[in-house]
Order: C-alpha cells, then sequence, then structure tokens
C-alpha cells in the first residue's frame, strides 16, 4: 500500500477477506506483516461469531434445533451461544408463522437487540405467510422488522438454514449494511 | 352402568323423556340433542349415574341458514366402559348455554375458545374472556359470515431510502 | 403452606412468549410469594393459525398438509388421526398392509417425539448432553421419513385410501438399523437421568397430579397415565390393526414428573416392539384401495382410459364427496388423545373439522400441579406436561 521499506521486512498485503474457499489468504509464517482496512476485520469479526437469539415459534424451530444438534452442527460457524437474552444477542432467526398476537412481541423482542442486528425469515410462513392466508397469520415478518435473508422452505431442512446463515455472513464480510441500518420495514429496495 | 351407548340412550329417554329431542346414529356413533334448559341436569345424571366422567371435546358447528344457528358439540367418554357419546345443544345468537365446568373441569378453556371464536355465551362460566384471539379483537373469527383470507395491516413506511447505484456487489 | 390471604403480597412475573423454556410461545403468568408459586395463569393463542377456518375452504386431501403442521412433533399421528376419521366417515376399510405400515410409521412418529421430549426436558433441567443425544437420534428416523416421502417433517405421506406410494427397498434397511441402534441408546439415556441423584431430586415428588384431578381436567396420555389411569385407546378402542400386536400399557401411580418421566421412557421401549413386531410380520398387498371415487388412478391409466382421466379430474377439481353426517374419531398421539370431529355436507370440502388437541387439556392442568411449588419446579412441570403450542393454539 505504498509505504516505505527501509529494512527489507517483507509487507504482505491481503486483498480480500471474502471468506471459505477464497484463495487469496497468504502466509504470515515468514514474518511479514498483514495489511487491511479496520472495516474489513470488524466485519470478518462480526460474521464469524454471530450469537442468534431464540425465537422459535413454530416447525420450523424444531429444524433450527436440528441445525445446532450434533449432525449440522452450527457451532463450528461461530453460532455456539444461541442466547436467550436478545439484549446479547446479533441475530434474530424468526422460525415459525407469525399470528397477530404475537406480532408486538417480535417487534419488542427486536427492538431490544443492539446494533448491528440481522434477521433471518426462516421458513415459508415467517416469509409471505405459507399456507395460511388468513385472519390469524402475518403475511410475512418483514411487514414488521426489517429482513436481511429469507430462507424458503415448510420448513427449511437444517442445511438449507445453515446456506442460509452462511449467505448471511458472506452479505456481513462484503460490506452490505444490515437491514436494521437501513429502517426499510416494507417490500423492495 | 351403561354397556354401550344405545343403553345410555335409552336411559336418558326413559329419565328426561321431553328433554332429548333428535337422536342420530351414523357410522357407529349415537347422537342426541338436548334441550338447552335441562342441559345441566342431562349432564350431571350422565356424570353421576352414567359413568361418563370424561369429557373428552367441546366444540360449535355454526349452520349459517339454519334457525338456531350454533349446535354446541360435547364427546363425552366413560372411562369404566371405554364408550362415546356426543351430545348438542342448539342455540342462537342471542340464546346462552348453561357452562359445564362446575361438572367437569376440562370444558374451562374449550368454552372459552367457543365465545371467543363462535360468539356463544356460556352462563356460570368463571372468567368468559377471549383466549386465542388477542383483547379487543372485534368479531369471531370461526363464523360463516367472517372473511376467509387476510385482513390487511397498516403498512409502515420507509424513512430511509437506499444509496443511489445500489449496494457493493461481490467481484466474481 | 398456601393461603388465599397472601395475595397482597404477591408478585406478579410475566413468563413471557418468548422464553428458553416455555416449549413455544406460551405466556404464563406467575403470582410469586417470595420463590413459592402461589397460582399459575397460562395465557395461550400467540401461535393461533386459524387453520380449522383454512380447512373450511380445502378439500378433504389437502387438509393432510394443515393436519402436519397442528402437532408439528409427531405429525404422521396428526394426519393419521384425520385420515382415519375420514374413513370412518366415508366408510371404508383398509386393506391389511396399508394398516401395519400406518402402525409402524405411527409408533416411529411416536419415539421421534418422545426424544424430542427428552431431549428439551433434560435440557431445561441442565442436562445438555441429553438434548444432543436424541437430536442425533431423531435424525435417524428422520431419514426414514425422508425415504419414504422426500421430506423430513412434514411427509404427507398416509392419505386418505392408503398412503402416497408404496414402501421403498431401502425402507427395510433403515429401520432395522434404527431398531438395532436405539435400545442401546435408551439404556444410556437412563444411565444419565434415571438413577441421577440431580434429576431425581429435581423431579420426585413435583407436580403431583391425582387421578381424579386429571380426570376431571380431561388429561390423556402418559400425564393422565402416570397418575394411575390406564387409558389407552391403543388398548381401550383399537384402530387401524393394532389389537394385533402385543403390548403393555405403561402407568405409574405416583403422578409426579418423575413417573412421567419413567412413563414415557418405557413407552419407547414398546414403542419398540411394536416397530419390531409390524416390521417382521409386514403383509404384501395393495397400499390403497381401489375405490376410483376416493383414491386416484395410477397415472399409467390416464393415458388409455377416459373414465380414469375424469375420476382424476373430479378429484382435483371437486374432491372426494363423503355422504353427509358427521363423525369423532381418536387415536392414541403421543400426547394423549388426539381427536377429529369432522362434518360434511356432502360437498369435496369439509363444512366443520375441529381439532381435540390432547396439549390444550393436559396444559390446563398446570395450575393445579403447580401450587405450593418453586419457579424452578415450574420448569420441570412445563417439561413433563410434554404440549405442543401448535396443537393447542391451532
Amino acid at each position: 500500500m505504498g509505504v516505505n521499506n527501509p529494512e527489507s521486512i517483507p509487507i504482505i498485503e491481503a486483498r480480500s477477506l471474502r471468506g471459505p474457499g477464497d484463495t487469496d489468504y497468504l502466509p504470515l509464517h515468514q514474518g511479514g506483516v498483514l495489511t487491511t482496512s479496520v472495516e474489513r476485520v470488524v466485519h470478518w469479526g462480526q460474521a464469524n461469531s454471530i450469537w442468534p437469539a431464540l425465537f422459535g415459534l413454530a416447525c420450523c424451530a424444531i429444524e433450527m434445533m436440528s441445525m445446532s444438534a450434533p449432525r449440522w452442527d452450527l457451532a463450528r460457524f461461530g453460532a455456539e451461544r444461541f442466547s436467550a437474552s436478545p439484549r446479547q444477542s446479533d441475530l434474530m432467526i424468526v422460525a415459525g408463522r407469525l399470528s397477530v398476537k404475537m406480532a408486538p412481541i417480535l417487534r419488542q423482542i427486536y427492538d431490544q437487540m443492539p446494533d448491528p442486528k440481522w434477521v433471518i425469515s426462516m421458513g415459508a410462513c415467517a416469509s409471505t405467510g405459507g399456507v395460511f392466508n388468513n385472519y390469524a397469520i402475518v403475511q410475512g415478518v418483514d411487514q414488521i422488522v426489517p429482513v436481511d435473508v429469507y430462507v424458503p422452505g415448510c420448513p427449511p431442512t437444517a442445511d438449507m438454514l445453515m446456506y442460509g446463515f452462511t449467505m448471511l455472513q458472506d452479505k456481513i464480510k462484503r460490506g452490505v449494511p444490515p437491514a436494521s441500518d437501513m429502517r426499510l420495514s416494507g417490500r423492495g429496495v | 352402568m351403561a354397556a354401550t351407548p344405545e343403553d345410555t340412550l335409552y336411559a336418558l329417554q326413559n329419565r328426561f323423556a321431553d328433554a332429548i329431542g333428535d337422536v342420530a346414529r351414523f357410522r357407529g356413533e349415537v347422537t342426541a340433542v338436548v334441550a338447552n334448559d335441562a342441559f345441566l341436569d342431562v349432564c350431571s345424571h350422565m356424570k353421576d349415574e352414567l359413568g361418563y366422567n370424561y369429557l373428552s371435546d367441546l366444540t360449535c358447528v355454526d349452520w349459517l341458514d339454519r334457525e338456531p344457528r350454533f349446535d354446541v358439540v360435547y364427546h363425552l367418554t366413560s372411562l369404566t366402559d371405554w364408550i362415546r357419546i356426543r351430545l348438542k345443544v342448539q342455540v342462537n345468537e342471542a340464546e346462552s348455554v348453561p357452562s359445564v365446568v362446575s361438572i367437569w373441569a376440562a370444558a374451562n378453556w374449550a368454552e372459552r375458545e367457543v365465545w371467543d371464536l363462535f360468539g356463544v355465551k356460556f352462563e356460570g362460566h368463571p372468567d368468559l374472556r377471549r383466549i386465542q384471539m388477542p383483547e379487543g379483537w372485534i368479531g369471531h373469527p370461526l363464523r360463516k359470515d367472517y372473511p376467509q383470507t387476510q385482513i390487511t395491516l397498516p403498512r409502515p413506511k420507509a424513512e430511509k431510502a437506499a444509496p443511489a447505484g445500489g449496494y457493493a456487489r461481490p467481484e466474481q | 403452606m398456601v393461603t388465599s390471604e397472601t395475595h397482597a403480597d404477591t408478585m406478579l412475573l410475566n413468563m413471557g412468549p418468548q422464553h428458553p423454556s416455555t416449549h413455544g410461545v406460551l405466556r404464563l403468568l406467575v403470582e410469586l410469594d417470595g420463590e413459592t408459586v402461589v397460582n399459575v395463569t397460562p395465557d395461550i393463542g400467540y401461535l393461533h393459525t386459524g387453520i380449522e377456518k383454512t380447512g373450511e375452504r380445502l378439500k378433504y386431501q389437502q387438509v393432510i398438509t394443515l393436519t402436519d403442521r397442528m402437532g408439528y412433533l409427531d405429525n404422521m399421528l396428526d394426519e393419521l388421526a384425520y385420515v382415519l376419521a375420514v374413513e370412518k366417515l366415508l366408510g371404508i376399510d383398509m386393506p391389511e398392509r396399508v394398516k401395519w405400515i400406518r402402525v409402524l410409521l405411527a409408533e416411529l412418529e411416536r419415539i421421534s417425539s418422545h426424544l424430542i421430549w427428552l431431549g428439551t426436558h433434560a435440557l431445561d433441567l441442565g442436562a445438555m448432553s441429553v438434548f444432543m443425544y436424541c437430536f442425533r437420534e431423531r435424525e435417524r428416523i428422520l431419514d426414514v421419513k425422508e425415504s419414504i416421502s422426500g421430506v423430513r417433517m412434514m411427509t404427507s405421506y398416509i392419505r386418505i385410501g392408503g398412503l402416497m406410494a408404496d414402501l421403498p427397498p431401502q425402507f427395510e434397511q433403515k429401520v432395522r438399523d434404527v431398531l438395532t441402534l436405539m435400545p442401546g441408546r435408551i439404556d444410556e439415556y437412563e444411565e444419565l437421568l434415571s438413577r441421577n441423584e440431580l434429576f431425581i431430586e429435581r423431579t420426585k415428588d413435583v407436580g403431583l397430579l391425582s387421578a381424579e384431578d386429571a380426570i376431571n381436567l380431561g388429561c390423556s396420555g402418559p400425564t393422565l397415565r402416570a397418575s394411575g389411569v390406564p387409558y389407552d385407546i391403543r388398548k381401550t378402542n383399537p384402530y387401524s390393526g393394532y389389537e394385533n400386536f402385543d403390548f403393555k400399557v405403561i402407568t405409574d401411580d405416583k403422578g409426579d414428573v418423575y413417573a412421567r418421566y419413567r412413563c414415557r421412557i418405557l413407552e419407547m421401549r414398546e414403542s419398540l416392539s411394536i416397530v419390531r413386531q409390524a416390521l417382521e410380520g409386514l403383509p404384501e398387498g395393495p397400499w390403497r384401495i381401489d375405490d376410483r371415487k376416493i383414491v386416484p388412478p395410477p397415472k399409467d391409466e390416464l393415458v388409455e382410459s377416459m373414465e380414469s382421466l375424469i375420476h382424476h379430474f373430479k378429484l382435483f377439481t371437486e374432491g372426494l364427496k363423503p355422504p353427509v353426517g358427521e363423525v369423532y374419531n381418536a387415536i392414541e398421539g403421543a400426547r394423549g388423545e388426539m381427536g377429529f370431529y369432522v362434518v360434511s355436507n356432502g360437498t369435496g370440502k369439509p363444512y366443520r373439522f375441529h381439532m381435540r388437541a390432547p396439549s390444550l387439556y393436559n396444559l390446563q392442568a398446570l395450575p393445579t400441579m403447580a401450587k405450593g411449588y418453586l419457579v424452578s419446579d415450574l420448569i420441570a412441570m412445563i417439561g413433563s406436561i410434554d404440549f405442543v403450542l401448535g396443537e393447542v393454539d391451532r
């Protein structure tokens, strides 16, 4: 990055930190120095240690629990601690159908989460109302909270949800601001 | 103690001749329509004398074009003889049904649910308020004249627009 | 210990709908005197989905997909209850192979539901590894479900008039894997919990429910059987061929949380024995009935025969038409008496369909059980009732 180098210490420049599968990681074992931007390090840290808040509502919650179970272990992606308190979590996975009686509570829990916060809408019922188009189900959680990633399925299998989770990690590392920053609560950008 | 639902029906018809109305037998099940004013006596007789100590289910059916409109349906089971019988009470919108909470405590939430979703009042219920819908909901959803599909919720407005040119795209 | 005059200095604690231990969106209003529970009032309805209303505009075959989502931990038992109710309404009887396959799948589903119960109950009481083990075992059963229908949870495999398709060739091997694996694993869970002093301290003599209270409140399933009442619909009013199987009804006379735990663990073992019997004696034969007014014709016939085409068309546009009438059919679900009340007015859509949810009545017993105990005992009791809010709220 254009720095004077009087003592010939090899300076290794990191071009990108894009996530798994990226071959641009350079070895630092030769005593070199890694230069990057603070923003990228912060995003790398945020993406690899997301703590989800428990918001399992219905059937999708069981698949979410299966995702943290031994077969599809979510802890290896950094989401070790599913925190019960929203004040200590970054991500809210809305898993299941949101009824009209529960909608104000969803908003309250969302408001209690500190910034930056992300929302994954898991399943067809959370994304669009799903199978139930009637008086009792909110047709899409994005009418109440801004959503970052939509995972379709009824219920989505645990590996589908895990793919959605890694997609969110990718989004964070790329530097896309969380949907809460944009304060858009309706559909369409 | 009755051994089949037919015996129960026979015993009821002997004891409460004018309270038992239509009787239907379909696929091995016996249904009896009971008059509203004698219903509490019929129920206590069924629990104490005929051994129907278990209330399996309490629900309601809305027959929109019929007078009286609602059919409150009770499914009773006898845990000594393992038999079932169905009792029905027919009411209109303005009338109320005597509550059976004092006989079978299982009826508590079931009656609240019928009140919430159909609007049938139960006299003598300790705490008749909405159970499934939020407080302050107007209307009784499971009635046949309540709309089937979603009622539109007001949509919040966007406070900040997206940046011109979109967001950073991944370098492929 | 608990008197009614303490109402002036009690504190109202809200265990809100979002809580790690309430097993779903249940709100409990707990009135506390110090740490002792004076009264607890459950507030339900946070998952009310209007399934019964939606079912009135769908055809009988389509309602099977809704019943899956009502009790989402034991889906095939809900499907079975509904399909048996509609078949009773139609007045048809199933071939032997269909009955045996349904029993096999129902018992596997019961084991899967009890595994989730055990995992979450133990997790609430602090034994986190049991949660991981139970979910690992449950994946094997989900593999079986995926092999028959392609979906892990909401299979819609049991249809009116038979099944969705015949069993695939790898089904038998997968079920045998489950049968060889499970008994050893259940022994492991028992070793971790049954004689564990901490578990026994938290569950013995906690949440006592007497038999008359349980009967009066309409409880069923292990909640009732642990208080001494031998009400198991598989034995008292057998359905779908259960009279051909040899199994015991598990009861216990104490009525506390430990008794319910023991009942369900022993029920898991009985279910394994039923699955083994069903697998050994599975008869050959058709996997659905032949009546074209109820069951769609096989696809290759549609190319050749005009009547098959018309039957197919009618079934998928208007639906099958049962006679006018009403039925109530109850089966033994994983939580108790699961019944469906279906009213037909002769068209292809049910006029009214209602589910008798065992969890609604079991949950009503919570205030009776919880008076005079501590808040942490309340958590143990909630786990032991094993309710599913999808059923309670529908």
